[in-house]
């Protein structure tokens, strides 16, 4: 059953990026986010989420799920944490042209754990 | 917030934390054609949803007026998740087949491996744009047929192939999407369809 998500008043989106809408385009929907810090008081409250979930690498788009925002929001807090060196990203490798197969190497791999499943 | 219980029942799982590729495969159809059972079969964590926001022109959230411009629309998909190895993970995403779906293909699916046309045979229809526009982006794809119990028609693969004017080159397959086990074949299938075509490609100079 599809529930969709509830964002809330498209004017929260436009207040927690502080009214931005370019997204950092680096983050890819399965770019890897750790946290290099703990949240700390005072912190915009979507930045402290983003620090709590990502205590273990935490994809973009789950990221995305669990704070109820789009995907764009969510690329502009993670620019914002970035900068400030409180997370770091781990990119895929996959992800850089759109026409090109990935390696046989890579792929392999992908068999071989989805055999093992 | 503050408090001392940090962890709630529902968090889901986290991942290794020696985690570092992120790889994604798109499984695309219709409306109520299994998207996310399929995904569901296979996930090891429960399907999410999220959504992403879109002007008319397809530029993310509105440039100038802020995102309550009325040309803001949204597109959701569901997402799961399958850990290959301490290393890789692999997201599934259910993603719908209709036309705005598709400005968005480039920001939220570049790099992915490859998608999953998932049919079903009492709507073949809406499998032909899917498949058009995955042509159009050049995504190397498979196409699986999730056999309903009501599909009393029962064509036969030749007989779907043959509606869908698909190329011999591109694997077609039956699936249960309820059933993990088919799932993971539909899976591997794209895969080792990816793996031939890859090493195809690295055996020409």
């Amino acid at each position: 059953m599809r529930r969709p998500v509830d964002t809330g008043d498209p004017d929260r989106l436009y207040t927690v990026t502080g009214g931005r809408s370019r997204a950092d385009d680096d983050f890819d929907l399965v770019t890897l986010v750790v946290s290099e810090s703990e949240p700390t008081a005072g912190m915009q409250s979507e930045h402290a989420r983003i620090l709590d979930l990502c205590r273990h690498p935490t994809a973009v788009v789950e990221i995305a799920a669990e704070l109820k925002l789009p995907i764009t929001v969510v690329r502009i807090l993670l620019g914002d944490l970035l900068a400030m060196g409180r997370i770091t990203a781990r990119h895929p490798r996959a992800a850089q042209s759109l026409a090109s197969l990935p390696d046989s190497a890579l792929l392999k791999e992908v068999l071989h754990g989805l055999r093992n499943l | 917030m503050g408090s001392a219980i940090s962890e709630l029942p529902s968090r889901r799982t986290p991942l290794a934390d020696a985690a570092e590729t992120g790889l994604k495969i798109v499984i695309v159809g219709g409306f109520g054609v299994g998207k996310t059972t399929l995904v569901r079969s296979v996930s090891e964590i429960r399907p999410l949803n999220t959504e992403e926001v879109m002007t008319q022109a397809g530029v993310g959230v509105d440039e100038t007026s802020g995102v309550a411009a009325k040309t803001t629309t949204t597109v959701a998909f569901d997402f799961g998740r399958i850990s290959l190895n301490e290393r890789m993970v692999l997201y599934l995403f259910g993603a719908p087949g209709q036309e705005r779906f598709w400005f968005l293909w480039d920001r939220l699916f570049s790099g992915t491996l490859g998608a999953v046309v998932l049919v079903d045979t009492r709507r073949m229809d809406d499998s032909w744009y899917a498949i058009d526009r995955l042509e159009h982006h050049r995504t190397p794809f498979v196409v699986a047929v999730n056999r309903f119990d009501d599909d009393t028609a029962g064509y036969s693969l030749d007989e779907i192939r043959q509606a869908l004017a698909l190329p011999e080159r591109v694997p077609l397959i039956d699936c249960d999407a309820r059933l993990r086990q088919s799932g993971k074949d539909v899976l591997i299938t794209l895969v080792d369809h990816l793996y031939e075509l890859a090493m195809a490609q690295e055996m020409t100079p």
